[in-house]
């Protein structure tokens, strides 16, 4: 059996998070009843004319620097002909050969590899309406459109064929969620659709450098959907190839239910877009001093970021790259230093049991209870000795559950620290008197037996002595 | 005299002397279209109460004794691919037999703020594409100087309701000549504006880069008034000009002394009516006359316009005409079996023949393989026709030539001859692909039927070409003529 690398390069679609659509005045809100976030303009009625949105161009230059892009001095729009009854125009207003940037990168790693994967191209574009059916869509005898999201500023993205494992593929996608969500420009919710991406997939023997032929695959709608269809994908081609038979350049859409591909539309029935200059729109000459402008603007990055973590905090290199693998997650670590100043231990709580119950629910951190002065007031009782690490951790859960104070829930349920030298003494000595076998083990040299008895202790508190009081105390009365 | 003949400006003094009321003017048209119109069918849609509507409210603002704005209670046409809020706006076409705009184009609201009575939307060939206005999906319209023969187009409606008195002033849409053609052959004024000089927001496209609306009226007086209404900028269209409105009315009684006229020998030669040339000969004299230097000048890329311009203005049709489809609104076939099915029935059933054979050239100058050849061709050749006018502007202040190659000719007379049908627009056409503007003014008559003569301009001398029309027709003596409709 030959030995094959794949080739994977990705399209990603990303919706901008402007007020208004891209070339009329109509809301971009998700949701809505149907057909309420609409225009003339954008429903393409007759006479109608597109008028840029500045704040696209804005946004899409963003993206563009974020992902170390050239922009374009000199752009313009692009028709893009197909039918279908969710474009209203029966084309698509897009960005043909003026891009407005082109020629990125983007770093990933996976694992210990690191890699740089090359951005080809980013481009404005409107984005379609839906169509709706109601019933079964093989059996309902008429389809429904929904034109709330026609013109909905989107910017596709297009990397180089630069990845060669599903892995690769995931984390590209994840880094450029992450970018673009530290950009500010778009959610990038891939369940509401906001993030989209397609794949070219493509496997070759070892060794050749010619690219063999690729499948086009769609309808991936989250990143385990994506590594899915691709470890599926490169399956059913390497047996193709196997058996002897020539893989079919086509279009292929993702079944997450069956999980497996299946063709959509081959090479021959692809569309003719008959691309052509929009001459409704004027090309757009863009002023490099708003480029500077724009650049200067540009928030920290992930990158940037978790480079910040390793230097000024010390946080390890793996949990730097976790806390800021998402915007969100990384503004609540920091929301939670204004309040506690300890990056270590902030960091210790974000992966550890934050993490945790966050994975355990399903969540993530947008739904977290527990809001981040919360989690720093926590740190702060803990540090002033109103309770153990111990006790912690069950405020701490009972936080998640509940969204209260810590400093309620410990008084509530009576959690605070014993640190009291007699209170200490007295179950000490009690717990020294009903264990004399131990204690003399203890004696005898076996460390473990201290253990034993500080647990004893702990017991008879329901964990709220103080430990380091508790220790002592046992060490000093058994010598 | 009567007064469906009359110009805007004596109808104002009339209305402003308390002569007559707006609502009175506006009665009179609808009678006189309701008296002419089946020998015409210069209308598709009369919107009798919305004008009456109007007329009332400038007479409100007589009667409050509010100063008259200059066109107001002026009954106006627009041709049927304008978008009024409420009003059908079919485009000549059964696939819009029933469209009804929710929104008004900026044109249309300019001209109701200004205080015009709207009094129906006018035939054209269907999408604007022909030159006789054979091509309307509903009815042909005639000439009223010879009801044998056709009006010219594509804005044949709005060039026959001026000429026949059924409207005082019109708006037009001229692609390759729609108003300058249809004007030449019924002895209105007709002009195209520079390409941005006015907004094309609610006039339905047929080919988006060389679209232009812009007036129809009996005298050049007239025209400027109503130039100053609908020019300026507009933020809903992206290729509208930015900068000051210009009072086109300024350029009216002024002399043309030492004006440098060039006569682009291209467009007097070969092809050209006889009887149209001997028009624009005498023309000539009268600007010579008149202190004006004419030259011959030369376009030498004048012979690419027309095929330049059937695969520019082709291949923007084919895309601007695709939303057609039965899935929103106008013609659906309820027969179809699926959506590929519905939507090659209805539009198969809803586009005339000229309307096809244009979707298809122009499909097939983009496809993939042909643009290079065709379209991306075709745009250089159009930088080319355009630095014909640069270079021939540094030398002169206006071109000028017949409008039209010949007077109107019989219906039916180049239906099944498409080619000779498209050369009736080769003096017209560079103009557009050009972005200049033009305006034909009557300049006599060839076999008792209208002449026109063209003046081209500089992008944005539309107050030049008022200015040499203006002295042109004060001088040229034959006006005072009106087709012997009884």
């Amino acid at each position: 059996m030959a030995q094959y690398e794949t080739v994977i390069g990705l399209e990603v679609h990303v919706e901008l998070k402007t007020n208004t659509k891209i070339f009329c005045p109509s809301g971009t809100g998700f949701g809505g009843d149907p057909n309420t976030h609409v225009c003339p303009v954008c429903l393409g009625l007759p006479g109608v004319l597109p008028v840029l949105n500045k704040k696209v161009l804005e946004y899409a230059i963003k993206v563009g620097l974020a992902l170390n892009c050239g922009i374009a001095e000199f752009s313009k729009f692009d028709r893009k002909n197909y039918y279908y009854p969710d474009l209203p125009k029966n084309y698509q207003i897009s960005q043909y050969d003026l891009p407005i940037a082109e020629h990125g990168h983007l770093d990933i790693s996976v694992g210990e590899n690191e890699k740089r994967v090359g951005i080809t191209r980013v481009h404005m574009e409107e984005d379609a309406g839906k169509l709706v059916h109601q019933g079964n869509i093989s059996s309902t005898p008429f389809s429904l459109v929904d034109y709330n999201r026609t013109g909905v500023p989107l910017v596709e993205i297009v990397s180089e064929p630069d990845m060669r494992t599903p892995e690769e593929a995931r984390a590209y996608l994840e880094k450029m969620k992450a970018i673009i969500q530290y950009t500010g420009v778009s959610d990038c919710k891939m369940e509401e659709g906001s993030l989209r991406c397609d794949a070219n997939i493509s496997i070759r023997p070892v060794g050749s450098d010619k690219l063999g032929v690729k499948t086009e695959i769609k309808n991936m709608n989250s990143f385990k959907a994506l590594q899915r269809a691709l470890h599926y994908e490169i399956e059913r081609q390497t047996e193709v190839l196997e058996e002897g038979g020539r893989i079919v350049q086509e279009t292929r859409s993702w079944d997450e239910a069956k999980g497996i591909t299946m063709s959509m539309r081959s090479k021959e029935q692809a569309h003719d877009y008959r691309y052509f200059p929009d001459p409704d729109l004027v090309p757009m000459v863009i002023d490099r001093q708003w480029v500077d402008s724009i650049k200067e603007s540009l928030p920290e990055l992930p990158d940037q970021r978790k480079a910040r973590y390793i230097s000024d905090y010390g946080l390890p290199e793996y949990d730097a790259a976790v806390i800021t693998s998402t915007k969100e997650l990384a503004d609540y670590f920091e929301d939670c230093l204004k309040g506690y100043s300890n990056a270590k231990a902030v960091g210790n709580w974000v992966m550890g049991d934050l993490s945790r119950l966050l994975n355990a629910g399903g969540m993530d951190i947008t739904q977290c209870r527990i809001r981040p002065a919360q989690l720093a007031e926590m740190l702060r009782l803990m540090d002033q000795g109103t309770i153990s690490g111990k006790i912690a951790k069950a405020v701490f859960e009972d936080m998640f559950q509940t969204g209260h104070d810590p400093e309620e829930i410990v008084k509530e349920k009576g959690l605070v620290q014993i640190s009291d030298q007699g209170e200490i003494a007295a179950v000490v000595d009690e717990v020294l008197a009903a264990n004399p076998k131990v204690v003399d083990d203890f004696r005898a040299g076996k460390d473990k037996a201290l253990g034993f008895l500080v647990g004893q202790v702990m017991k008879v508190t329901r964990g709220k002595a103080n430990p380091d009081m508790v220790n002592k105390m046992l060490k000093e009365r058994i010598k | 005299m009567d007064l469906f003949y009359m110009t805007a400006h004596e109808l104002h003094a009339k209305l402003a002397a308390g002569e007559i009321s707006a609502r009175e003017l506006c009665r009179a048209f609808l009678d006189r279209i309701v008296s002419v119109e089946d020998r015409l069918k210069a209308f598709i849609t009369v919107t009798e109460e919305m004008a009456l509507k109007q007329a009332d409210e400038v007479d409100k603002r007589i009667a409050a004794g509010e100063e008259l704005p200059p066109l107001a209670g002026i009954p106006i046409a627009l041709k049927d691919n304008m978008c009024v809020e409420g009003i059908r706006t079919t485009c000549a076409s059964k696939i819009l037999f029933n469209f009804v705009p929710p929104y008004s184009a900026t044109v249309v609201e300019k001209i109701k703020s200004a205080g015009m009575v709207i009094i129906g939307k006018t035939n054209m060939d269907e999408f604007a594409m022909g030159s006789s206005t054979e091509n309307s999906g509903f009815q042909p319209t005639s000439n009223p100087w010879d009801t044998e023969r056709v009006p010219g187009g594509s804005s044949g409606g709005s060039a026959v309701s001026v000429a026949a008195g059924e409207t005082v002033l019109a708006l037009g849409s001229d692609t390759g000549g729609s108003i300058r053609q249809p004007a030449s052959l019924c002895g209105v004024v007709g002009m195209k504006p520079t390409y941005g000089a006015v907004s094309r927001y609610g006039l339905v496209a047929f080919a988006s880069s060389l679209d232009q609306i812009g007036p129809f009226a009996r005298d050049v007086d007239d025209c400027a008034q109503l130039l100053n209404i609908i020019t300026g900028h507009d933020p809903l269209d992206s290729t509208s000009a930015p900068g000051e409105k210009t009072d086109y009315t300024a350029f009216l009684n002024s002399d043309i002394k030492g004006l440098k006229v060039g006569v682009p020998r291209e467009y007097m030669g070969e092809g050209i009516d006889p009887g149209v040339r001997a028009v624009i000969e005498k023309a000539l004299q009268v600007l010579s006359s008149l202190g004006a230097d004419i030259e011959e000048a030369t376009l030498p890329h004048s012979r690419y316009a027309i095929p330049v311009y059937y695969l520019i203005a082709t291949a923007e049709a084919s895309s601007n005409l695709a939303r057609y489809d039965g899935v929103k609104y106008g013609l659906r076939d309820e027969e179809a079996q699926d959506i590929v099915d519905m939507y090659m029935k209805s539009r198969s059933r809803g586009f005339g023949t000229e309307v096809k054979r244009r979707i298809m050239l122009g499909t097939y100058a983009l496809s993939a393989g042909y643009y290079d050849a065709y379209y991306l061709k075709a745009l250089k050749a159009r930088t080319l026709i355009k630095q014909d006018f640069d270079r021939a502007f540094d030398r002169f202040d206006v071109l000028v030539c017949p409008t039209s190659p010949g007077t109107a000719f019989r219906k039916g007379e180049k239906t099944d001859d498409p080619l000779q049908m498209y050369l009736s627009d080769i003096t017209t056409i560079s103009v557009n692909l050009a972005g200049i503007p033009g305006i034909s003014v009557p300049a006599g008559f060839s076999g008792g039927l209208p002449v026109g003569m063209q003046i081209m301009g500089r992008p944005f001398a539309e107050g030049n070409l008022i200015r040499v029309a203006h002295a042109f027709e004060g001088s040229a003596g034959h006006r005072g003529k009106f087709p012997s409709l009884i």
